[in-house]
């Protein structure tokens, strides 16, 4: 079943074409790899999807609904969330109060109801609770919810930066080179969370480099090249393709 | 002792302040009174070198180790300093220690109390939000005429005028927010500063309005249950009691979602709104529900003066106010607090030197953005 669909999509900047005529499908539980050279537009078609930047041109719909040009946080309630490619933790808080804060748009307690503190907000701040301690189980941080989120390894901070796109409760999850700065062991624990959060029912579109991760997990691959979509397919064909070959995997990154 | 010998070695360049700051006062002060300052100062750093390598804790521990019975007592003093009833132990000796002293002292606490409302309300604003707002008092003037202006002309009462005064205020914050909480930082700090200027200028010109430079008087004095508060006692239990009522306010609201969401927006705006996070109207409700508690502070200071005149909220009250919540840690209650009496008592204090106390505040932030940036109970980037 389609999930998100962008049409035409473009955004320039003056004369720079970051992202030229983008068409792209991702259907419900399925991980969509973006792949390309640096400054091939990954990241710029990652703001405009979760509503950034506003496209130059063309539309996005997730869920049949035209979301093209509405608020971040608009976006991020409908069910996409997203990682950062450049660490943007709340560092000065505790892991569980990072991703207790994911959960604003999906709590309501208001002023009153802050001063109040009825039950009714004491028990919502207690599920909050909870239910930020399973995300972090779900990611392996569990034991890490009282530490500061800036003193954790770079790793762990890729984690929790994954289970605060999780606190939002996604349908879609943008993950921005989620492998960058791993070592070989957090790369495969990274790989099978990325697929256990597929299992539970969340599409993820994926920007990375580290081409074992690309190939291991893809359903689909899109490649972009100077903004514009240049392959689509299986990681297989993908692997073959010349155009790819050529663009992309030929010179910057030698085939392992 | 040893170890605070090597920390006077070390940290020698420290005693150069208490003589920057002599020769910076001596012209103005006579060379005796430079030499008191400079005195007091090197015995400031001192102390703060002894608390830095622990000489003081040490010399405490030997104290209270001398028996197991004078251990257990320490033990219990501190406990009792930690522990909840001391809140209330601590509210009770705020009520009656003013019933003996003078009037004096009376109008200092209440004069502090009103501080304490309004920085603890800027701290929304700057310690929460992130948002540096210059023209805080603009607010607080507000309330004030609000009320000033229906009392005087409509007869309108101080408990329905508190509520005019903090919906005014609001609604002035609710405009000018909606027009430029969407700028970023740097151009709303600049907007409010305006802001404060104009509030002030307006008050000074619209003579038929607000009498101009020659303000309002004979404000009535509020009353309960047909009781007319008038005397300093009166008016410190009233801002004993906003005091109180703030302080409980505050802290629910910082530690509900609202208050989560508002040091998310701090730390990383992109971040936040990127996590579900209504950014605009989040800051806007800082904003506004700052504004409301200037708005009362306004109406109180209105009530207690009998009189208002533009000469009380010039660019300067802002900047103050801006220094409690700095100087005492933004985004912490107590250190609000702390900062709040100490920039209303120490100028009491050195009455003496009172020409001179921009000279002390100088020193004072300059000291403090070298030396502890997060201010002196404020949390800052928890390590």
């Amino acid at each position: 079943m389609l999930l998100l669909e962008t049409k035409n999509l473009s955004k320039h900047f003056g004369g720079l074409k970051a992202v030229e005529a983008v068409d792209m499908r991702v259907e419900r539980e399925r991980i969509v790899s973006v792949i390309g050279p640096n400054g091939a537009g990954k990241t710029t078609f990652f703001n405009c999807v979760t509503g950034i930047y506003q496209p130059t041109q063309g539309t996005i719909r997730f869920q049949d609904r035209d979301v093209t040009g509405m608020a971040p946080h608009d976006i991020t309630a409908l069910g996409i969330a997203r990682t950062f490619q450049n660490i943007r933790l709340f560092g000065g808080m505790t892991c569980r109060e990072n991703v207790m804060i994911a959960a604003h748009c999906r709590t309501k307690a208001g002023v009153f109801g802050a001063l109040a503190r009825t039950s009714r907000v004491r028990n919502e701040e207690r599920d909050m609770v909870y239910r930020a301690v399973d995300i972090l189980r779900f990611v392996g941080l569990d034991e890490k919810q009282e530490g500061i989120a800036a003193n954790l390894s770079y790793g762990d901070q890729r984690r929790l930066e994954i289970a605060r796109a999780l606190g939002t409760e996604p349908h879609l999850l943008l993950l921005d080179e989620p492998a960058a700065g791993m070592n070989p062991l957090e790369t495969q624990l990274l790989m099978d969370l990325i697929r256990k959060i597929r299992d539970n029912g969340v599409a993820i579109i994926l920007i990375e480099h580290d081409m074992k991760v690309v190939m291991g997990i893809s359903d689909r691959v899109v490649v972009l090249d100077h903004g514009v979509k240049i392959a689509e397919g299986h990681p297989r064909e993908i692997r073959e393709d010349t155009a790819v070959i050529e663009a992309y995997l030929g010179k910057d990154h030698p085939h392992h | 002792m040893s170890s605070l010998r090597q920390a006077i070695k070390r940290h020698g360049s420290f005693f150069l302040v208490p003589l920057w700051a002599g020769i910076l006062c001596a012209p103005f002060t006579g060379i005796a009174a430079a030499t008191r300052i400079a005195l007091v100062l090197a015995a400031g750093v001192l102390l703060a070198a002894a608390l830095r390598t622990g000489t003081i804790t040490r010399l405490a521990h030997t104290l209270f180790s001398g028996s197991a019975r004078m251990q257990g007592a320490g033990r219990r003093l501190v406990a009792l300093l930690a522990a909840p009833p001391s809140a209330f132990l601590f509210l009770a000796a705020l009520c009656v220690i003013p019933l003996f002293q003078n009037d004096y002292y009376r109008d200092v606490l209440t004069l502090t109390g009103m501080y304490v409302v309004l920085a603890l309300g800027l701290n929304l604003v700057v310690g929460q939000a992130g948002l540096l707002n210059l023209g805080y008092v603009a607010f607080y003037a507000v309330g004030a005429y609000t009320y000033a202006i229906s009392s005087t002309r409509f007869g309108l009462p101080f408990w329905p005028g508190m509520a005019a005064g903090a919906a005014v205020a609001a609604l002035a914050a609710l405009l000018i927010g909606l027009s430029t909480l969407k700028l970023r930082g740097d151009y709303f700090a600049i907007v409010t500063l305006g802001l404060g200027e104009i509030t002030r200028i307006v008050l000074n010109n619209w003579d038929s309005v607000t009498g101009g430079p020659n303000g309002i008087s004979r404000i009535p004095r509020p009353s309960l249950a047909g009781y007319v508060l008038k005397t300093p006692l009166d008016f410190y239990y009233l801002i004993l009691l906003m005091v109180v009522i703030t302080v409980f306010a505050m802290r629910r609201i910082i530690a509900s979602r609202i208050g989560r969401a508002w040091i998310a927006i701090r730390e990383d705006e992109v971040a936040a709104e990127a996590m579900g996070i209504n950014t605009f109207k989040l800051k806007l409700l800082a904003f506004v529900i700052a504004s409301a508690l200037a708005g009362c502070v306004g109406v109180f200071f209105a009530a207690k003066m009998a009189f208002v005149s533009p000469e009380s909220f010039t660019f300067f009250e802002s900047v103050l106010i801006l220094c409690m919540v700095v100087l005492g840690g933004m985004g912490s209650i107590p250190g609000i607090i702390l900062g709040a009496v100490l920039l209303v008592m120490l100028p009491e204090i050195f009455r003496d030197f009172q020409d001179y106390r921009m000279i002390g505040f100088g020193i004072a932030l300059v000291l403090m953005m070298i030396f502890r940036p997060q201010g002196l109970m404020g949390a800052g980037k928890r390590q």
